[in-house]
Protein backbone atom coordinates (compact mmCIF):
# COMPACT_ATOMS: atom_id res chain seq x y z
CA UNK A 1 0.00 0.00 0.00
CA UNK A 2 1.40 3.38 -1.01
CA UNK A 3 1.74 5.84 1.84
CA UNK A 4 -0.56 8.82 1.70
CA UNK A 5 0.76 12.18 2.91
CA UNK A 6 -1.55 15.11 3.52
CA UNK A 7 0.56 18.24 3.04
CA UNK A 8 -2.24 20.61 3.98
CA UNK A 9 -3.75 20.17 7.44
CA UNK A 10 -4.23 22.27 10.55
CA UNK A 11 -4.46 21.99 14.30
CA UNK A 12 -6.34 24.35 16.59
CA UNK A 13 -9.43 26.51 16.45
CA UNK A 14 -10.48 28.65 13.50
CA UNK A 15 -11.44 32.16 14.55
CA UNK A 16 -14.28 32.71 12.10
CA UNK A 17 -16.55 29.74 12.74
CA UNK A 18 -16.89 26.61 14.82
CA UNK A 19 -14.93 23.76 13.27
CA UNK A 20 -15.00 20.29 14.78
CA UNK A 21 -12.02 17.97 14.97
CA UNK A 22 -9.23 20.49 15.51
CA UNK A 23 -7.37 18.71 18.31
CA UNK A 24 -4.38 16.45 17.58
CA UNK A 25 -6.39 13.44 18.75
CA UNK A 26 -9.34 14.21 16.50
CA UNK A 27 -7.14 14.99 13.55
CA UNK A 28 -5.37 11.67 14.01
CA UNK A 29 -8.74 9.93 14.02
CA UNK A 30 -9.60 11.67 10.76
CA UNK A 31 -6.32 10.48 9.28
CA UNK A 32 -7.26 6.93 10.20
CA UNK A 33 -10.70 7.41 8.69
CA UNK A 34 -9.34 8.19 5.24
CA UNK A 35 -6.13 6.16 5.45
CA UNK A 36 -3.70 9.05 5.59
CA UNK A 37 -0.36 8.03 7.01
CA UNK A 38 1.20 11.41 7.66
CA UNK A 39 -0.10 14.97 7.82
CA UNK A 40 1.80 18.23 7.64
CA UNK A 41 0.13 20.48 10.17
CA UNK A 42 0.14 24.19 10.92
CA UNK A 43 -1.12 25.91 14.05
CA UNK A 44 -4.34 27.41 12.68
CA UNK A 45 -5.08 30.13 15.26
CA UNK A 46 -1.53 31.38 14.93
CA UNK A 47 -2.18 32.39 11.34
CA UNK A 48 -4.39 35.15 12.72
CA UNK A 49 -2.12 36.34 15.53
CA UNK A 50 -0.02 39.49 15.31
CA UNK A 51 2.96 37.24 15.89
CA UNK A 52 1.99 33.92 14.34
CA UNK A 53 5.22 32.34 15.42
CA UNK A 54 3.91 32.23 18.99
CA UNK A 55 2.00 29.12 17.95
CA UNK A 56 5.09 27.35 16.69
CA UNK A 57 6.41 26.19 20.08
CA UNK A 58 3.14 24.36 20.79
CA UNK A 59 3.21 22.97 17.28
CA UNK A 60 6.70 21.51 17.75
CA UNK A 61 5.62 19.91 21.03
CA UNK A 62 2.40 18.54 19.58
CA UNK A 63 3.20 17.52 16.03
CA UNK A 64 5.02 14.26 16.53
CA UNK A 65 4.84 10.86 14.92
CA UNK A 66 2.37 11.04 12.07
CA UNK A 67 2.01 14.80 12.40
CA UNK A 68 4.81 16.89 10.92
CA UNK A 69 5.08 20.54 11.94
CA UNK A 70 4.86 23.26 9.34
CA UNK A 71 5.60 26.40 11.34
CA UNK A 72 4.59 29.87 10.27
CA UNK A 73 7.21 32.50 9.45
CA UNK A 74 6.44 36.22 9.48
CA UNK A 75 9.14 37.98 7.49
CA UNK A 76 7.98 41.36 8.70
CA UNK A 77 8.98 40.66 12.30
CA UNK A 78 12.43 41.10 13.76
CA UNK A 79 14.60 37.99 13.89
CA UNK A 80 12.33 36.02 11.61
CA UNK A 81 15.37 34.26 10.23
CA UNK A 82 15.64 32.42 13.54
CA UNK A 83 12.20 30.92 12.97
CA UNK A 84 13.41 29.51 9.71
CA UNK A 85 16.52 28.13 11.35
CA UNK A 86 14.42 26.56 14.10
CA UNK A 87 12.25 24.90 11.48
CA UNK A 88 15.29 23.38 9.82
CA UNK A 89 16.60 22.15 13.15
CA UNK A 90 13.22 20.66 14.03
CA UNK A 91 13.06 18.77 10.76
CA UNK A 92 9.99 20.61 9.51
CA UNK A 93 9.18 19.56 5.95
CA UNK A 94 8.22 23.14 5.03
CA UNK A 95 7.44 26.54 6.47
CA UNK A 96 4.39 28.55 5.63
CA UNK A 97 3.66 32.19 5.18
CA UNK A 98 0.26 33.49 4.11
CA UNK A 99 1.10 37.13 3.46
CA UNK A 100 -2.42 38.49 3.19
CA UNK A 101 -3.39 37.03 6.55
CA UNK A 102 -0.30 38.67 8.01
CA UNK A 103 -0.96 42.04 6.41
CA UNK A 104 2.05 41.79 4.13
CA UNK A 105 2.34 42.69 0.48
CA UNK A 106 2.10 39.26 -1.15
CA UNK A 107 5.05 39.95 -3.42
CA UNK A 108 6.67 42.72 -1.41
CA UNK A 109 10.18 43.03 -0.06
CA UNK A 110 9.57 40.92 3.03
CA UNK A 111 8.21 38.04 0.97
CA UNK A 112 11.11 38.29 -1.45
CA UNK A 113 13.51 38.09 1.47
CA UNK A 114 11.68 35.06 2.81
CA UNK A 115 11.72 33.36 -0.57
CA UNK A 116 15.47 33.92 -0.81
CA UNK A 117 16.06 32.60 2.69
CA UNK A 118 13.93 29.53 2.03
CA UNK A 119 15.85 28.95 -1.17
CA UNK A 120 19.16 29.19 0.67
CA UNK A 121 17.96 26.91 3.45
CA UNK A 122 16.46 24.45 0.94
CA UNK A 123 13.23 24.73 2.88
CA UNK A 124 9.97 24.63 0.85
CA UNK A 125 7.75 27.69 1.29
CA UNK A 126 4.04 26.95 1.61
CA UNK A 127 1.31 29.48 0.82
CA UNK A 128 -2.46 29.09 0.69
CA UNK A 129 -4.53 30.87 -1.93
CA UNK A 130 -7.41 30.93 0.54
CA UNK A 131 -8.67 28.95 3.49
CA UNK A 132 -12.40 29.36 2.86
CA UNK A 133 -14.66 30.08 -0.08
CA UNK A 134 -14.82 33.85 -0.37
CA UNK A 135 -18.61 33.75 -0.54
CA UNK A 136 -18.99 32.38 2.95
CA UNK A 137 -16.37 34.20 4.91
CA UNK A 138 -17.14 36.18 8.03
CA UNK A 139 -17.90 39.83 7.20
CA UNK A 140 -14.84 40.90 9.16
CA UNK A 141 -12.59 38.31 7.52
CA UNK A 142 -11.31 40.66 4.85
CA UNK A 143 -7.93 39.26 3.88
CA UNK A 144 -7.94 38.80 0.14
CA UNK A 145 -7.09 35.67 -1.79
CA UNK A 146 -3.45 35.25 -2.72
CA UNK A 147 -2.99 36.65 -6.24
CA UNK A 148 -1.49 34.38 -8.89
CA UNK A 149 0.81 37.26 -9.83
CA UNK A 150 2.39 37.05 -6.38
CA UNK A 151 3.27 33.39 -6.86
CA UNK A 152 4.83 34.17 -10.23
CA UNK A 153 6.80 37.05 -8.73
CA UNK A 154 8.05 34.99 -5.80
CA UNK A 155 9.16 32.02 -7.85
CA UNK A 156 11.07 34.41 -10.14
CA UNK A 157 12.64 36.21 -7.20
CA UNK A 158 14.98 33.40 -6.21
CA UNK A 159 16.43 30.66 -8.36
CA UNK A 160 16.44 28.10 -5.56
CA UNK A 161 13.13 28.62 -3.79
CA UNK A 162 10.62 25.76 -3.98
CA UNK A 163 7.00 26.57 -3.29
CA UNK A 164 3.97 24.55 -2.30
CA UNK A 165 0.72 26.36 -3.06
CA UNK A 166 -2.47 25.03 -1.50
CA UNK A 167 -6.19 25.73 -2.11
CA UNK A 168 -5.62 26.82 -5.71
CA UNK A 169 -8.17 26.17 -8.44
CA UNK A 170 -7.57 25.30 -12.06
CA UNK A 171 -7.42 28.83 -13.45
CA UNK A 172 -4.97 29.95 -10.78
CA UNK A 173 -2.69 27.00 -11.41
CA UNK A 174 -2.78 27.43 -15.17
CA UNK A 175 -2.08 31.14 -14.89
CA UNK A 176 1.00 30.56 -12.76
CA UNK A 177 2.27 27.47 -14.55
CA UNK A 178 2.04 28.82 -18.08
CA UNK A 179 3.14 32.24 -16.89
CA UNK A 180 6.40 30.78 -15.67
CA UNK A 181 9.45 29.38 -17.40
CA UNK A 182 9.77 25.60 -17.31
CA UNK A 183 12.48 25.95 -14.67
CA UNK A 184 10.30 28.17 -12.52
CA UNK A 185 7.27 25.92 -12.95
CA UNK A 186 9.35 22.91 -11.89
CA UNK A 187 9.86 24.55 -8.50
CA UNK A 188 6.14 24.86 -7.71
CA UNK A 189 3.95 22.07 -6.36
CA UNK A 190 0.18 22.27 -6.03
CA UNK A 191 -2.10 20.49 -3.61
CA UNK A 192 -5.29 19.04 -5.08
CA UNK A 193 -7.82 20.04 -2.43
CA UNK A 194 -9.48 22.91 -4.34
CA UNK A 195 -9.38 21.44 -7.85
CA UNK A 196 -12.67 20.21 -9.26
CA UNK A 197 -13.24 16.64 -10.35
CA UNK A 198 -15.98 15.45 -12.71
CA UNK A 199 -17.95 16.50 -14.63
CA UNK A 200 -15.75 19.55 -15.14
CA UNK A 201 -12.65 17.35 -14.80
CA UNK A 202 -10.29 20.15 -13.88
CA UNK A 203 -7.94 17.82 -12.03
CA UNK A 204 -7.81 15.33 -14.89
CA UNK A 205 -7.10 18.18 -17.29
CA UNK A 206 -4.30 19.62 -15.17
CA UNK A 207 -2.65 16.25 -14.73
CA UNK A 208 -2.61 15.96 -18.51
CA UNK A 209 -1.56 19.51 -19.37
CA UNK A 210 0.78 20.35 -16.52
CA UNK A 211 1.93 16.97 -15.37
CA UNK A 212 1.36 14.55 -12.53
CA UNK A 213 4.70 15.47 -11.02
CA UNK A 214 3.48 18.92 -10.03
CA UNK A 215 0.67 17.75 -7.74
CA UNK A 216 0.59 16.52 -4.17
CA UNK A 217 -2.15 15.22 -1.94
CA UNK A 218 -3.63 17.82 0.43
CA UNK A 219 -6.96 18.20 2.12
CA UNK A 220 -7.26 21.44 4.08
CA UNK A 221 -8.68 19.45 6.97
CA UNK A 222 -10.28 19.96 9.41
CA UNK A 223 -11.70 23.04 7.70
CA UNK A 224 -12.62 20.71 4.84
CA UNK A 225 -13.61 17.05 4.75
CA UNK A 226 -10.51 15.02 3.82
CA UNK A 227 -12.78 12.58 1.98
CA UNK A 228 -12.97 15.15 -0.80
CA UNK A 229 -9.35 14.80 -1.89
CA UNK A 230 -9.54 11.02 -1.73
CA UNK A 231 -12.71 11.06 -3.84
CA UNK A 232 -11.01 13.22 -6.46
CA UNK A 233 -8.35 10.56 -6.93
CA UNK A 234 -10.84 7.71 -6.82
CA UNK A 235 -12.70 9.33 -9.71
CA UNK A 236 -9.62 9.35 -11.92
CA UNK A 237 -8.33 6.44 -13.96
CA UNK A 238 -4.75 6.94 -12.90
CA UNK A 239 -2.11 4.25 -13.19
CA UNK A 240 -1.03 3.18 -9.73
CA UNK A 241 2.41 4.76 -10.05
CA UNK A 242 0.90 8.14 -10.89
CA UNK A 243 -1.50 7.98 -8.00
CA UNK A 244 1.36 7.02 -5.71
CA UNK A 245 3.35 9.99 -6.99
CA UNK A 246 0.55 12.36 -6.01
CA UNK A 247 -0.12 10.69 -2.69
CA UNK A 248 3.49 10.64 -1.56
CA UNK A 249 6.19 10.36 -4.22
CA UNK A 250 6.13 13.97 -5.37
CA UNK A 251 6.60 15.12 -1.80
CA UNK A 252 10.06 13.64 -1.95
CA UNK A 253 11.07 15.92 -4.77
CA UNK A 254 9.41 18.88 -3.09
CA UNK A 255 11.32 18.40 0.12
CA UNK A 256 14.48 17.26 -1.61
CA UNK A 257 14.65 14.29 0.70
CA UNK B 1 -30.29 3.25 -4.70
CA UNK B 2 -28.77 6.72 -4.90
CA UNK B 3 -30.56 9.76 -6.33
CA UNK B 4 -28.66 12.91 -7.26
CA UNK B 5 -31.28 15.65 -6.93
CA UNK B 6 -29.05 18.38 -8.34
CA UNK B 7 -27.41 17.54 -11.64
CA UNK B 8 -26.89 19.50 -14.85
CA UNK B 9 -26.32 18.61 -18.46
CA UNK B 10 -25.28 20.60 -21.50
CA UNK B 11 -26.30 20.65 -25.14
CA UNK B 12 -25.12 21.85 -28.51
CA UNK B 13 -26.50 25.39 -28.31
CA UNK B 14 -24.39 26.48 -25.35
CA UNK B 15 -21.01 28.23 -25.26
CA UNK B 16 -19.26 24.99 -24.41
CA UNK B 17 -17.52 23.08 -27.15
CA UNK B 18 -16.93 20.26 -24.68
CA UNK B 19 -20.60 19.74 -23.83
CA UNK B 20 -20.64 16.10 -24.90
CA UNK B 21 -17.56 15.31 -22.83
CA UNK B 22 -19.08 16.93 -19.76
CA UNK B 23 -22.29 14.93 -20.13
CA UNK B 24 -20.34 11.71 -20.58
CA UNK B 25 -18.14 12.58 -17.63
CA UNK B 26 -21.17 13.02 -15.38
CA UNK B 27 -22.61 9.68 -16.38
CA UNK B 28 -19.26 7.90 -16.07
CA UNK B 29 -18.52 9.36 -12.66
CA UNK B 30 -22.09 8.67 -11.63
CA UNK B 31 -21.66 5.00 -12.45
CA UNK B 32 -18.51 4.88 -10.35
CA UNK B 33 -20.16 6.63 -7.42
CA UNK B 34 -23.23 4.43 -7.74
CA UNK B 35 -25.76 7.06 -8.74
CA UNK B 36 -28.97 5.41 -9.84
CA UNK B 37 -30.73 8.51 -11.12
CA UNK B 38 -29.49 12.00 -12.03
CA UNK B 39 -32.32 14.51 -11.57
CA UNK B 40 -31.06 17.29 -13.77
CA UNK B 41 -31.80 20.66 -15.25
CA UNK B 42 -30.47 22.66 -18.16
CA UNK B 43 -30.43 26.40 -17.67
CA UNK B 44 -31.46 27.52 -21.15
CA UNK B 45 -28.51 28.13 -23.43
CA UNK B 46 -26.06 28.40 -20.52
CA UNK B 47 -25.37 31.99 -21.53
CA UNK B 48 -25.05 31.62 -25.31
CA UNK B 49 -28.13 33.58 -26.33
CA UNK B 50 -29.55 34.67 -22.96
CA UNK B 51 -28.04 34.82 -19.46
CA UNK B 52 -27.66 31.58 -17.53
CA UNK B 53 -29.87 32.76 -14.69
CA UNK B 54 -32.27 34.75 -16.87
CA UNK B 55 -33.01 32.36 -19.72
CA UNK B 56 -35.23 33.67 -22.48
CA UNK B 57 -38.40 31.67 -23.08
CA UNK B 58 -36.95 30.34 -26.31
CA UNK B 59 -33.75 29.21 -24.57
CA UNK B 60 -35.63 27.71 -21.62
CA UNK B 61 -37.69 25.65 -24.03
CA UNK B 62 -34.63 24.58 -26.01
CA UNK B 63 -32.85 23.53 -22.85
CA UNK B 64 -35.84 21.58 -21.64
CA UNK B 65 -36.11 19.90 -25.03
CA UNK B 66 -32.46 18.89 -24.83
CA UNK B 67 -33.00 17.46 -21.38
CA UNK B 68 -36.08 15.56 -22.50
CA UNK B 69 -33.99 14.04 -25.28
CA UNK B 70 -31.37 12.98 -22.74
CA UNK B 71 -34.11 11.57 -20.52
CA UNK B 72 -35.37 9.51 -23.42
CA UNK B 73 -31.86 8.39 -24.32
CA UNK B 74 -31.02 7.40 -20.75
CA UNK B 75 -34.44 6.33 -19.58
CA UNK B 76 -33.15 4.51 -16.52
CA UNK B 77 -30.75 7.10 -15.22
CA UNK B 78 -31.82 10.66 -16.14
CA UNK B 79 -34.86 12.60 -14.98
CA UNK B 80 -35.55 16.24 -15.64
CA UNK B 81 -36.62 19.41 -13.91
CA UNK B 82 -38.47 21.87 -16.11
CA UNK B 83 -36.41 25.05 -16.00
CA UNK B 84 -38.42 28.25 -16.38
CA UNK B 85 -38.03 32.00 -16.04
CA UNK B 86 -40.98 33.21 -13.92
CA UNK B 87 -40.77 36.70 -15.40
CA UNK B 88 -42.44 35.20 -18.46
CA UNK B 89 -45.29 33.83 -16.43
CA UNK B 90 -47.52 32.50 -19.17
CA UNK B 91 -44.61 30.80 -20.89
CA UNK B 92 -43.38 29.40 -17.60
CA UNK B 93 -46.74 27.85 -16.78
CA UNK B 94 -47.16 26.40 -20.25
CA UNK B 95 -43.61 25.09 -20.24
CA UNK B 96 -44.07 23.39 -16.88
CA UNK B 97 -47.22 21.67 -18.11
CA UNK B 98 -45.48 20.63 -21.31
CA UNK B 99 -42.41 19.31 -19.52
CA UNK B 100 -44.28 17.41 -16.84
CA UNK B 101 -46.63 15.92 -19.41
CA UNK B 102 -43.55 14.73 -21.29
CA UNK B 103 -42.18 12.97 -18.21
CA UNK B 104 -40.18 15.54 -16.29
CA UNK B 105 -40.56 15.29 -12.53
CA UNK B 106 -39.90 18.70 -10.98
CA UNK B 107 -39.53 22.43 -11.52
CA UNK B 108 -36.22 24.30 -11.50
CA UNK B 109 -36.17 27.97 -10.60
CA UNK B 110 -32.74 29.46 -11.05
CA UNK B 111 -32.27 33.10 -10.15
CA UNK B 112 -34.52 35.05 -12.48
CA UNK B 113 -36.79 36.44 -9.78
CA UNK B 114 -36.48 36.69 -6.00
CA UNK B 115 -38.08 33.68 -4.32
CA UNK B 116 -40.40 35.69 -2.10
CA UNK B 117 -41.81 37.66 -5.04
CA UNK B 118 -45.55 37.20 -5.56
CA UNK B 119 -44.84 36.39 -9.19
CA UNK B 120 -43.70 32.96 -8.07
CA UNK B 121 -47.06 32.13 -6.52
CA UNK B 122 -48.48 30.96 -9.80
CA UNK B 123 -45.53 28.59 -10.26
CA UNK B 124 -45.93 27.25 -6.75
CA UNK B 125 -49.65 26.75 -7.31
CA UNK B 126 -48.92 24.70 -10.40
CA UNK B 127 -46.37 22.66 -8.45
CA UNK B 128 -49.05 21.90 -5.89
CA UNK B 129 -51.55 20.87 -8.56
CA UNK B 130 -49.03 18.59 -10.25
CA UNK B 131 -47.48 17.40 -6.96
CA UNK B 132 -43.90 18.07 -7.99
CA UNK B 133 -41.11 19.70 -5.99
CA UNK B 134 -39.49 23.02 -6.84
CA UNK B 135 -35.69 23.22 -6.80
CA UNK B 136 -34.77 26.82 -6.03
CA UNK B 137 -31.25 28.12 -6.68
CA UNK B 138 -30.05 29.69 -3.43
CA UNK B 139 -27.20 31.96 -2.42
CA UNK B 140 -26.61 31.03 1.21
CA UNK B 141 -27.07 34.31 3.10
CA UNK B 142 -27.08 36.79 0.26
CA UNK B 143 -25.94 40.08 1.73
CA UNK B 144 -26.13 42.01 -1.50
CA UNK B 145 -27.04 41.62 -5.13
CA UNK B 146 -24.60 39.66 -7.26
CA UNK B 147 -24.10 40.32 -10.93
CA UNK B 148 -25.76 37.98 -13.36
CA UNK B 149 -28.48 36.71 -11.09
CA UNK B 150 -31.38 37.77 -8.91
CA UNK B 151 -30.35 35.32 -6.26
CA UNK B 152 -32.50 34.38 -3.31
CA UNK B 153 -31.47 33.18 0.08
CA UNK B 154 -33.06 30.76 2.51
CA UNK B 155 -35.13 33.38 4.29
CA UNK B 156 -36.70 34.44 1.01
CA UNK B 157 -37.38 30.86 0.00
CA UNK B 158 -38.99 30.25 3.37
CA UNK B 159 -41.35 33.18 2.81
CA UNK B 160 -42.53 31.49 -0.38
CA UNK B 161 -42.68 28.09 1.30
CA UNK B 162 -44.83 29.43 4.12
CA UNK B 163 -47.29 30.81 1.58
CA UNK B 164 -47.45 27.37 -0.04
CA UNK B 165 -47.24 24.81 2.75
CA UNK B 166 -48.40 21.98 0.50
CA UNK B 167 -45.54 22.38 -1.94
CA UNK B 168 -42.09 20.88 -1.37
CA UNK B 169 -39.24 23.30 -2.04
CA UNK B 170 -35.65 22.14 -2.33
CA UNK B 171 -33.08 24.65 -1.12
CA UNK B 172 -30.29 24.23 -3.63
CA UNK B 173 -26.66 23.41 -2.91
CA UNK B 174 -26.13 24.08 0.77
CA UNK B 175 -22.42 23.72 -0.03
CA UNK B 176 -22.64 25.93 -3.07
CA UNK B 177 -21.35 29.16 -1.65
CA UNK B 178 -22.31 31.54 1.10
CA UNK B 179 -23.08 31.16 4.77
CA UNK B 180 -24.81 27.80 5.03
CA UNK B 181 -25.31 28.20 8.75
CA UNK B 182 -27.62 31.13 8.07
CA UNK B 183 -29.68 28.95 5.73
CA UNK B 184 -29.93 26.12 8.22
CA UNK B 185 -31.21 28.46 10.90
CA UNK B 186 -33.78 29.88 8.48
CA UNK B 187 -35.27 26.56 7.34
CA UNK B 188 -35.22 24.84 10.71
CA UNK B 189 -38.97 25.24 11.34
CA UNK B 190 -40.22 25.29 7.75
CA UNK B 191 -41.10 21.65 7.16
CA UNK B 192 -41.73 21.89 3.43
CA UNK B 193 -38.20 23.10 2.68
CA UNK B 194 -35.68 20.34 2.04
CA UNK B 195 -31.90 20.78 1.92
CA UNK B 196 -29.92 19.63 -1.09
CA UNK B 197 -26.39 18.78 0.05
CA UNK B 198 -24.67 19.53 -3.24
CA UNK B 199 -22.05 22.16 -3.99
CA UNK B 200 -18.29 22.37 -3.99
CA UNK B 201 -18.18 23.22 -0.28
CA UNK B 202 -17.06 20.39 1.99
CA UNK B 203 -16.71 22.34 5.19
CA UNK B 204 -15.96 20.41 8.33
CA UNK B 205 -19.04 20.56 10.52
CA UNK B 206 -21.50 21.38 7.76
CA UNK B 207 -23.11 17.97 7.55
CA UNK B 208 -23.39 17.69 11.32
CA UNK B 209 -25.16 21.05 11.35
CA UNK B 210 -27.47 20.00 8.52
CA UNK B 211 -28.53 16.94 10.49
CA UNK B 212 -28.96 18.92 13.69
CA UNK B 213 -30.96 21.69 12.04
CA UNK B 214 -33.46 19.85 9.85
CA UNK B 215 -32.98 16.16 10.62
CA UNK B 216 -32.36 13.35 8.18
CA UNK B 217 -35.91 13.41 6.87
CA UNK B 218 -35.33 16.67 4.99
CA UNK B 219 -31.88 16.07 3.55
CA UNK B 220 -31.36 15.18 -0.10
CA UNK B 221 -28.06 14.07 -1.61
CA UNK B 222 -26.77 15.82 -4.72
CA UNK B 223 -23.69 16.95 -6.59
CA UNK B 224 -24.25 20.02 -8.79
CA UNK B 225 -21.00 20.85 -10.61
CA UNK B 226 -18.60 18.88 -8.42
CA UNK B 227 -19.27 15.18 -8.13
CA UNK B 228 -16.08 14.65 -6.14
CA UNK B 229 -17.36 16.77 -3.27
CA UNK B 230 -20.73 15.05 -3.48
CA UNK B 231 -19.08 11.67 -3.12
CA UNK B 232 -16.98 12.97 -0.23
CA UNK B 233 -20.08 14.10 1.63
CA UNK B 234 -21.76 10.78 0.98
CA UNK B 235 -18.76 8.92 2.38
CA UNK B 236 -18.78 11.08 5.47
CA UNK B 237 -22.52 10.62 5.93
CA UNK B 238 -21.93 6.88 5.93
CA UNK B 239 -20.02 7.43 9.16
CA UNK B 240 -22.47 9.85 10.71
CA UNK B 241 -25.73 8.04 10.02
CA UNK B 242 -27.28 4.67 10.69
CA UNK B 243 -28.08 2.59 7.63
CA UNK B 244 -31.79 3.43 7.60
CA UNK B 245 -31.05 7.12 8.07
CA UNK B 246 -28.54 7.05 5.26
CA UNK B 247 -31.12 5.47 2.97
CA UNK B 248 -33.37 8.46 3.58
CA UNK B 249 -30.70 10.85 2.39
CA UNK B 250 -29.56 8.63 -0.47
CA UNK B 251 -32.98 8.17 -2.05
CA UNK B 252 -35.99 7.62 0.19
CA UNK B 253 -36.60 11.29 0.88
CA UNK B 254 -36.36 11.96 -2.85
CA UNK B 255 -38.77 9.13 -3.61
CA UNK B 256 -41.22 10.70 -1.16
CA UNK B 257 -41.22 14.20 -2.64
CA UNK B 258 -41.03 13.42 -6.36
CA UNK B 259 -44.07 11.99 -8.15
CA UNK B 260 -44.81 8.30 -7.62
CA UNK B 261 -42.96 6.17 -10.12
CA UNK B 262 -40.36 8.84 -10.80
CA UNK B 263 -37.52 6.43 -10.08
CA UNK B 264 -36.98 2.93 -11.45
CA UNK B 265 -37.50 0.92 -8.28
CA UNK B 266 -39.94 3.37 -6.75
Amino acid sequence: MTPRIDVNAFLGAYPWRKVPGTSPEMLTRALDRVAIDTAWVTHLPGLFWRDPTEGNAWLYETARGRLKPVPTVHPGLARWEEVLADASKAGAPAVRCDPLYLGLEPAGAEMHALAAACGAARMPLMLAVRLEDGRQRHPNDRAGDLPAAAVRALIRSDANVRMLVTHADRSFIEEVHFGSTPDEARRIWWDICWIWGPPEDHLATLLETIGVERFVFGTGQPLRLPESSVAKLDLLDLPQEQRAAIESGNVTTLTGS
Amino acid sequence: MLVDVHAHFYHARTPRADWRERNVSRLTAGARIGISVHVASILGSWGLTSPIYFPSPRDATAGNDALLALQREHADTIRGYVCVNPNYTAHARAEIVRGLDAGMIGIKLAASRRADDRLLDTIAELARERRVPVLQHIWQHRRRDWAGQEASDAAELCTLARRHPDVVFILAHIGGGGDWLHSLRAVHDVPNVYIDLSGSGVDGGMLEDCIASVGVNRLLWGTDLTMDTGWAKLRYLELLLAKDELALVRWKNAARIFPPGAFPSD
